[in-house]
C-alpha cells in the first residue's frame, strides 16, 4: 500500500520546526511503524539528505525509547501498542498520517521526534526506589506478599517510560508515571517505610519539572501501551494526602531540572 | 603472554569467601578520594555503579541511551535462576553449578560457575527487598517454574517481564545514588575510546550524542557493562542500539577477546516476515514449558495446522529427547528445528518455521491458566502476527541472542589491561559455550551487586593513582582518532548506506557462522567479510555532520567495528575444529547428529590479542580443568 506521512522535523532545540510530507509506497502490512520509517529513512539517506531521527531501541515494546503522536494520539490507534509494535495492517492503502514527537514543556524537543526525558529520571531519583542496599536484604521469603497484591503491584511496575502518558493529557501531566511507581512500591510490605517520604518527594519533584496537574481525564490510561490503570493516580493523592498530614520533615524537590547537555569530562 | 586467571586453589566451596577474605579492603574515608567509570547501565552495569556508589566511592556511569532504565536487559523475559530449593525438589547450589557447567558444555571455569551458583541467593533476596514484584503464591511465598534445560523449579519470574522488573530494580538503586550525589548519571554520551595510561585503563573517551562534542573522563579504574554483539548478525533479538564498540575498542588498545565464537541462537523466536525487517522478536522459552514444538512428517506439507492429523505429525523433540523432550537446552533445541526445516518439513510461507502447539496445554488446564502463565506473550505474538495463538499453533524459528564470548576477564573480572574490568554478557567469563535459560540476569547481576565491588576495591586497594589529564599524551592521542574517524566516515559519501552493508554482513555471518559452521564456510566468510569492509569505507554516505545528534553516524561506527569482530568470530570458529555448544562445527558430530567435543585439544579458553591494522591476531590458551564436573557427552535423551 502507498502512504503519505506528514512528519514532524526539527533540526534542534532552538530551531522552529515544522511538517514536510513524504510519500512511502510498498509499505507492507507486516511491517512496524518504525520499521515503515526504516525504508523511508533509507530513501533519503540514499538521496543525500538526513533521515528523521526518531528514538527506538528493543523494538518489542518494553524499552520505552520509542514513541510519538500519530494523528493526534501516542502510539497510534492500536490499544496496549507501542510504535515498535504496531504493523502498518491497521492503515489503509492512500492514508495520510500525521507524525509528530510527544508535545510537553517537560520533555523539550532534541531534534525531530526525540524529546529530552530526563525530567522522568529525576522523579525516580527523588524517590522512586526502596533504600535498601545491596547486602541489606533479608531472605526472599521472609515478608510474604499475598499473590492479589503482588500482581497489583506489578499492575504499576509494568510501566515503560515511554511519556505517552505526558503527551496524551491536556495538560501534560506527568501523574501517571509519578503513581505508577508510588503505586508499585507503596503497595508492597517492603516500601512501607519509606511511603510517606517517597509519595512527598515523587509529588515534589513532578511539580518541580513543569508538568501540569492531574484533572481527572483518563487519556493517559487510554493510551498507555502498558494499561497501566488509573488507580495508581488515586493511590498516590491518597498517600501524598496522608504525607502530607504526618509529615514530620519539610521536604521539596530533591534535585535540580536540568536543560543542557553539558557531559563535565574535557574536551 | 600468560593468563593468569587468579582462579582460587582448594576446595571450590570455601573459594569465594577465602578469596575475598584476601581482598584488600580501602578504608571507608578514602572511598570518596576514589574514582570509578561504569559504561553501560544493564543489569550489570547499573548494579556495579549503584553498589560501589553506596560504599562510596565516586562512580560516573555512561550509557548511550537516554536513560539508564532503557538498557537492554530491560527485554529478558523468562527469569533468573537461584538455587534456593524452595520448591524442595532437590535443587542445591552444587546442582546448579553442575547443570551450568554442563549446560556450558564443559567450556566455562569451574571456580566462576560455582561462585555463581552461590551467589544466586543472594541476588534474589536483594531483588525481593528492592521492590521486584517476583510471582507468588496464594499464601504469599515466592514461586518458581522450572526453565528450558533444567529438571528443577528454581526460576523466579516477573509474569513475561522479569529482566524489565530486575532492571527497574537496580536502575531505582542507581538513581538512589545519583540523588545521594555518588553517582553522576552521562545519558546520550557513547564511549568511542579506552584511555590506557601507563599499562593500566585511566580513562574514556566519549561522544556526547545531543551536541557531538567528543570528551575525556578520567578515573582509577573503568568498569565495561556493555552486552554482548549478537547485533553483528543484524537480525537478532537485541536491541537496535546494542553494540561491541567499547568492548571492541577496548580489545584494540590491549584487552583479549574471549571465545568470540560462542554465540547462543535461540529456539522461540518470531520467524522472519520480510526483507525490511529491522529485528527478531522472542517469545520467551518459558513457553516450553506448555507448548508442543512439532512440524508435519511429510516433507512440503502445506495444509493448515488443524488439518493435519496427530499421526501425521512429528513432535520430534519429544521423539529424540523422551527425557527432557521440549525443554532441551537451546542449543539442541536450535539446531533440531534447523534440520527439520533443512529437511523442507518446515512451516510457514518462507517454510523456516516450527509450530509450538498450546492445544493439549489448555486441554488439560484451560485457557484461564495459559493465559494467567503466558497471557502477555501470547497478545504480543498476535500483535505481531495476527494470528491467535489460543486457537492456532505459534510459528516459531531460532534467532540470534546472546553472547557468551567477550572480553577476557580473570575471577576477579579484570580483563588483560590492569584497572579495566568487564560485567556482565560483555565478558566472557560463566557460560562457556552455552548459555542455559534464567542465567543471563543472573550473571549480569552477580558481577555488578556482589563481585566487582569488591574485586575494583581490591585494585584500588592496591595501586597507587597519579592524577592525570586531557593533557596526557595518551588521552590526547586517543581523542585525535576519535576524530579522525568520525570525520572519514562523514567524508566518504558513498552509495550505500549504513544499513544495506549491515545487513550483508549479518546474513554473511548467520550463514556461515550461525547455527552449523564448516570449516570452509568460515574461511569463505572470512574473504568476504574482509572485502566488504573494504567497500564499506569505500562507497558508505553518512549523511549531516558530526556536530549534532545524527544516528547515521552512530550506527556507522558500530558496523566499523562488527566488521572487524565478525572476521575474529569466522577466526575463532575456525581453530577450534570440535563442535561444543552453540559452536557446531558440521565435521564434528556424534553418529546422532550431536555436538562432538574434542576435550584432548579444545579444553581452553581461547583469548585473542590484537594485532593491529593489518596483521592477523594472537591466540593465547587458557586451559579449562575439571576437578567436580566430569566432562562427559552431553545427552538428555
Amino acid at each position: 500500500m502507498r502512504l503519505t506521512l506528514k512528519i514532524w522535523r526539527q533540526k534542534g532545540a532552538a530551531d522552529k520546526g515544522g511538517f514536510v510530507r513524504y510519500p512511502v509506497d510498498r509499505v507492507d502490512g507486516e511491517m512496524s511503524m518504525l520499521e515503515c520509517l526504516d525504508v523511508l529513512n533509507e530513501s533519503l539517506i540514499e538521496k543525500g539528505e538526513e533521515p528523521i531521527a526518531f528514538e527506538h531501541d528493543c523494538r518489542e515494546g518494553i524499552c520505552g525509547s520509542c514513541g510519538f503522536m500519530i494523528g493526534g494520539v501516542a502510539h497510534g490507534p492500536m490499544p496496549a501498542t507501542t510504535v515498535c509494535q504496531l504493523t502498518m495492517r491497521h492503515f489503509k492503502d492512500g492514508q495520510e498520517l500525521v507524525i509528530e514527537p510527544w508535545r510537553a514543556a517537560a520533555f523539550p524537543v532534541i531534534k525531530d521526534l526525540i524529546v529530552d526525558r530526563r525530567a522522568f529520571d529525576r522523579i525516580i531519583a527523588s524517590g522512586g526506589y526502596i533504600s535498601v542496599s545491596t547486602g541489606n536484604a533479608p531472605d526472599g521469603n521472609a515478608h510474604p506478599v499475598g499473590k492479589e497484591m503482588a500482581d497489583r503491584a506489578m499492575d504499576a511496575a509494568a510501566c515503560i517510560g515511554c511519556g505517552a502518558c505526558v503527551a496524551a493529557c491536556p495538560n501534560a501531566s506527568a501523574a501517571l508515571f509519578t503513581g505508577a511507581k508510588i503505586a508499585h512500591l507503596n503497595l508492597l510490605p517492603q516500601g512501607k517505610p519509606e511511603k510517606d517520604r517517597r509519595a512527598l518527594r515523587m509529588v515534589g519533584q513532578m511539580n518541580a519539572e513543569g508538568f501540569g496537574n492531574c484533572t481527572n481525564i483518563g487519556e493517559c490510561t487510554a493510551v498507555c501501551p502498558k494499561e497501566i490503570p488509573l488507580e495508581v493516580i488515586a493511590i498516590m493523592n491518597r498517600d501524598y494526602l496522608r504525607a502530607s498530614v504526618v509529615r514530620r520533615e519539610e521536604l521539596v524537590a530533591a534535585i535540580a531540572p536540568v536543560s543542557g547537555w553539558d557531559v563535565g569530562g574535557k574536551s | 603472554m600468560n593468563l593468569d586467571s587468579k582462579l582460587p586453589s582448594g576446595p571450590i566451596e570455601q573459594a569465594w569467601d577465602r578469596t575475598r577474605f584476601e581482598l584488600k579492603l580501602v578504608n571507608p574515608a578514602n572511598k570518596r578520594k576514589h574514582s570509578i567509570i561504569v559504561v553501560g547501565s544493564g543489569l550489570a552495569g547499573a548494579s556495579a555503579a549503584a553498589t560501589l556508589g553506596e560504599l562510596g566511592y565516586r562512580v560516573e556511569c555512561f550509557c548511550f541511551q537516554d536513560s539508564p532504565r532503557r538498557a537492554h536487559s530491560i527485554a529478558a523475559q523468562g527469569g533468573i535462576n537461584a538455587a534456593k530449593n524452595y520448591q524442595n525438589d532437590g535443587d542445591s547450589v552444587y546442582r546448579l553449578f553442575y547443570d551450568t557447567v554442563k549446560g556450558g558444555d564443559f567450556r566455562a571455569r569451574e571456580a566462576n560457575v560455582y561462585r555463581l551458583a552461590q551467589i544466586s541467593v543472594n541476588i534474589i533476596d536483594q531483588c525481593v527487598a528492592q521492590g521486584v514484584p517476583f510471582a507468588r503464591e496464594y499464601g504469599g511465598a515466592l514461586t518458581n517454574r522450572s526453565f528450558g534445560g533444567a529438571q528443577v523449579s528454581r526460576t523466579f519470574y516477573a509474569r513475561g517481564q522479569t529482566g524489565q522488573q530486575l532492571l527497574l530494580g537496580a536502575y531505582q538503586a542507581l538513581e538512589r545514588q545519583v540523588c545521594a550525589g555518588t553517582v553522576t548519571m552521562r545519558p546520550r554520551c557513547e564511549m568511542l575510546d579506552l584511555i590506557v595510561i601507563d599499562g593500566r585503563a585511566r580513562g574514556i573517551v566519549v561522544r556526547n550524542l545531543v551536541t557531538g562534542a567528543v570528551t575525556t573522563h578520567f578515573a582509577d579504574a573503568v568498569i565495561l557493562g556493555t552486552g554482548g554483539y549478537g547485533n553483528v548478525y543484524y537480525l537478532s533479538t537485541n536491541a537496535k542500539g546494542s553494540n561491541a564498540t567499547a568492548i571492541w575498542r577496548a580489545h584494540k588498545r590491549g584487552a583479549l577477546f574471549a571465545n568470540p565464537c560462542y554465540t547462543q541462537i535461540h529456539p522461540t523466536c518470531i520467524p522472519v516476515s520480510g526483507d525490511y525487517q529491522s529485528k527478531l522478536t522472542l517469545m520467551s522459552e518459558s513457553l516450553r514449558n506448555d507448548g508442543r514444538i512439532w512440524v508435519p512428517l511429510a516433507k512440503g506439507d502445506k495444509r493448515s495446522p488443524d488439518l493435519i492429523p496427530e499421526a501425521e505429525r512429528d513432535y520430534y523433540l519429544e521423539r529424540r529427547y523422551p527425557s527432557f523432550g521440549n525443554l532441551v537446552p537451546r542449543d539442541v533445541a536450535s539446531r533440531n528445528a534447523k534440520s527439520v526445516c533443512d529437511e523442507g518439513r518446515g512451516v510457514g510461507d518462507s517454510g523456516l518455521g516450527v509450530y509450538l502447539d498450546f492445544s493439549n496445554a489448555i486441554q488439560r488446564l484451560g485457557e484461564g491458566t495459559i493465559r494467567e502463565r503466558y497471557g502477555n506473550l501470547f497478545d504480543m505474538y498476535q500483535r505481531i502476527t495476527d494470528e491467535n495463538p489460543y486457537k492456532v499453533p505459534m510459528r516459531i524459528y531460532p534467532a540470534i541472542h546472546y553472547t557468551m564470548g567477550g572480553l577476557w576477564v580473570d575471577y576477579h573480572l579484570q580483563s588483560t589491561i590492569p584497572g579495566l574490568f568487564v560485567v556482565g554478557e560483555a565478558n566472557f567469563s560463566d557460560h562457556g559455550a552455552n548459555r542455559l535459560g534464567a542465567s543471563a540476569l543472573m550473571q549480569g547481576l552477580s558481577d555488578g551487586y556482589f563481585i566487582a565491588p569488591y574485586t575494583v576495591g581490591h585494585y584500588l586497594a592496591s595501586n597507587k593513582f597519579d592524577q592525570v589529564s586531557g593533557e596526557n599524551p595518551q588521552a590526547r592521542s586517543a581523542v585525535e582518532e576519535v576524530k579522525q574517524t568520525t570525520a572519514k566516515l562523514l567524508s566518504i559519501r558513498g552509495k550505500r548506506t549504513v544499513d544495506s552493508f549491515h545487513r550483508e554482513l549479518g546474513k554473511l555471518v548467520w550463514e556461515y557462522c550461525g547455527m552449523s559452521r564448516t570449516a570452509e564456510g568460515l574461511e569463505l566468510a572470512a574473504e568476504r567479510i574482509r572485502a566488504l569492509r573494504e567497500e564499506f569505507w569505500s562507497d558508505v554516505t553518512v549523511p549531516g555532520s558530526g556536530d549534532d545528534l545524527n544516528q547515521s553516524l552512530e550506527k556507522a561506527g558500530r558496523v566499523a567495528d562488527f566488521f572487524e569482530l565478525a572476521e575474529l568470530m569466522c577466526l575463532d570458529a575456525r581453530q577450534r575444529n570440535e563442535s561444543c555448544g552453540g559452536h557446531f562445527r558440521e565435521e564434528f558430530q556424534t553418529p546422532e547428529g550431536e555436538a562432538q567435543r574434542d576435550d584432548e585439544r579444545f579444553s581452553y579458553v581461547a583469548a585473542w590479542a590484537y594485532g593491529g591494522p593489518g596483521h592477523s591476531p594472537e591466540l593465547h590458551r587458557e586451559p579449562l580443568e575439571f576437578h567436580y564436573v566430569h566432562p562427559s557427552q552431553r545427552s538428555y535423551k
